[in-house]
């Protein structure tokens, strides 16, 4: 491999970890609410509201059955509007977020689901109000699976990543299609893989360590 | 049949509401669809007693405790916990009150991703208090339980009677006035159970606190309740000190929750019980109170002189109470000599029936 090509190949992999860190964090930032949002206001959740649920549940489900290269595209003038433009790796951030934070939302959703009515109940039972049977109760009992299905959203954003290349925004899966698969550079496809391979380990890996740390249930 | 045994002190059935009453119920009703999970209770449980509520699994007990704290809604009826109405008080004016309640669960519900001591600092931590007080009640309560050396360790390494002390620890923590217990002994052993009982009972003596607990099993009731109130159906069907109701149930349902504690003809008699004809009379005498502390067996060989045998039964103790049940045998076919024995035994306030008759002595 070229000196050119190597040093194009740590260039993608910084914009790969740079989108995918970026939207990683906006997808937690805005989806774990909209977990506990979907858990409070469901039947017999802590703020019950039907109406509120149903419209949460139809938003996530319209973003989430639009196919990303689509909302790729169809989200430029809202890209445009935030980032002033609407191609290279920035640009990129925007739809990755939006497409990740409904998605991290319903995994977030089935973590909380799985924390035991009991607790809350002691909470209220306690003279808990809402905010603090999220803080004491459900945010912390839910975190282990909160963690995993972060690493999880982590991963499947290094994949969505890859065609994020279709705006300009380069990354690993950009180089594999145009200098691995267009040009036929086998090396550097070979490279793309490997490197892939141990991005999605090393998350996977210090994500299941993390969990491992925080999952008192014995 | 109809009337009490007589009690040593006061013991009247129906309590006046006084200021001394933790908790008034008044006429509660509650309905899941079709079903009445309460149906028009009203109940008292007056300040440093222990009431236990027994009743089957769907009789409404859950129901009934969950009111008492505002996590269920009655439709109708009025909840007075120290004098005050809360059966229509919001959600936000509920949870001051709530913490004048403790409350403790069949599953414990500790928090697993807490420590020992902070989940029992928790209700504090909700009530604002700072840390180090925190700390210290935390340390003080465990301490009470028994589990100093456990601070530091979490929910999932404790054994199931060691969950338990840390929810009663926790459930004391912002001093209530009133503990309730859901089924607190349910998923615990036998030796358990006994320990973490004699722990409640404690601390109803060393603190004065009021408990109400619910439980299916009357052993939980013999062992720690003043007064006992049997529900079924989402009714009160029987209510008074437990040594009493123990002596004497009345409804259905209580003779068949007493069930295996009371004693009963061993079966292999009760086998051979025949209506009529025989050449010896089965009679069950229960005697309970001041009838039970007396002489009775050879006061009844002197006033009646003739022939009878003791064949099955006991004396137990609940709450310094004999409560006797005593299975005897009277020989022979004269109706004169059986009908003496019975007069005397209910002229000593014994409650008397004849089972039947046995062909070959027993």
């Amino acid at each position: 491999m070229s000196p050119i090509l190597f040093e194009l190949l740590l260039r993608s992999i910084w914009e790969t970890v740079l989108m995918t860190a970026a939207s990683g964090l906006i997808s937690l930032v805005f989806g774990l609410p909209l977990g506990l949002a979907l858990i409070a206001t469901e039947r017999g959740g802590i703020a019950e509201s039907p109406w509120v649920n149903r419209a949460l549940g139809a938003v996530i489900n319209g973003f989430r059955s639009v196919p990303f290269i689509i909302l790729l595209v169809a989200l430029i003038p809202v890209t445009r509007l935030i980032v002033g433009t609407s191609i290279g790796t920035w640009a990129a951030i925007v739809p990755l977020s939006i497409a990740a934070t409904p998605y991290y939302a319903r995994i977030a959703e089935v973590s909380l689901r799985e924390v035991d009515r009991g607790l809350i109940e002691a909470a209220r039972a306690m003279g808990g109000n809402r905010w603090t049977i999220i803080r004491e109760v459900l945010v912390p009992e839910a975190l282990p699976g909160i963690v995993a299905g972060f690493t999880v959203t982590l991963v499947t954003l290094i994949g969505a990543s890859a065609m994020a290349g279709a705006i300009g925004a380069g990354g690993l899966g950009d180089l594999a299609i145009r200098y691995g698969y267009q040009r036929f550079e086998t090396s550097v496809m070979i490279a793309v893989v490997i490197v892939l391979i141990i991005l999605v380990c090393g998350i996977q890996w210090a994500g299941d360590r993390l969990v491992a740390r925080l999952d008192r249930r014995g | 049949m109809n009337q009490r045994f007589a009690a040593p002190a006061e013991a009247t059935d129906q309590p006046r509401a006084t200021p001394q009453d933790v908790v008034r119920l008044v006429d509660l009703k509650r309905r899941f669809g079709v079903t009445a999970a309460l149906d028009g209770v009203s109940l008292t449980v007056r300040k440093g007693e222990i009431l236990g509520i027994i009743g089957r699994s769907g009789a409404g007990k859950s129901t009934l405790i969950r009111c008492l704290n505002g996590l269920e809604r009655p439709d109708s009826g009025e909840v007075f916990i120290e004098g005050r109405e809360i059966s229509r008080l919001g959600e936000r004016d509920l949870q001051p009150l709530r913490r004048r309640i403790g409350m403790i669960f069949q599953h414990f519900n500790l928090l697993s991703a807490k420590t020992v001591e902070d989940n029992v600092a928790l209700p504090l931590k909700i009530e604002g208090r700072p840390k180090a007080e925190r700390l210290q009640r935390a340390a003080e309560l465990l301490d009470l339980v028994g589990l100093s050396e456990k601070a530091k360790a979490y929910p999932a390494s404790l054994s199931g009677g060691q969950k338990q002390r840390v929810g009663i620890a926790r459930a004391l923590a912002a001093r209530p006035a009133l503990l309730l217990s859901d089924e607190a002994t349910s998923a615990l052993d036998p030796e358990t159970t006994r320990s973490i009982l004699a722990l409640l009972k404690d601390i109803n003596r060393q603190l004065g606190l009021t408990i109400l607990l619910i439980t299916h099993e009357m052993e939980v009731i013999r062992s720690i309740a003043d007064r006992v109130a049997v529900i079924d159906a989402g009714r009160i069907v029987e209510e008074g000190p437990v040594w009493s109701v123990f002596a004497e149930p009345r409804s259905e349902i209580t003779r068949s929750l007493l069930g295996a504690i009371r004693p009963q003809l061993p079966a292999e008699l009760a086998a051979r019980l025949l209506p009529s004809a025989g050449t010896e009379t089965l009679l069950r005498v229960d005697v309970a109170g001041e009838a039970a502390r007396g002489p009775l067996l050879s006061d009844l060989a002197t006033a009646v002189p003739g022939p009878f045998r003791l064949v099955h039964g006991g004396i137990d103790h609940i709450q310094q109470q004999p409560v006797g049940t005593l299975f005897l045998s009277v020989p022979g076919s004269d109706a004169n000599h059986l009908a003496a024995v019975i007069t005397f035994l209910k002229a000593r306030q014994a409650r008397v029936e004849v089972l039947g008759h046995v062909a070959n002595p027993v």
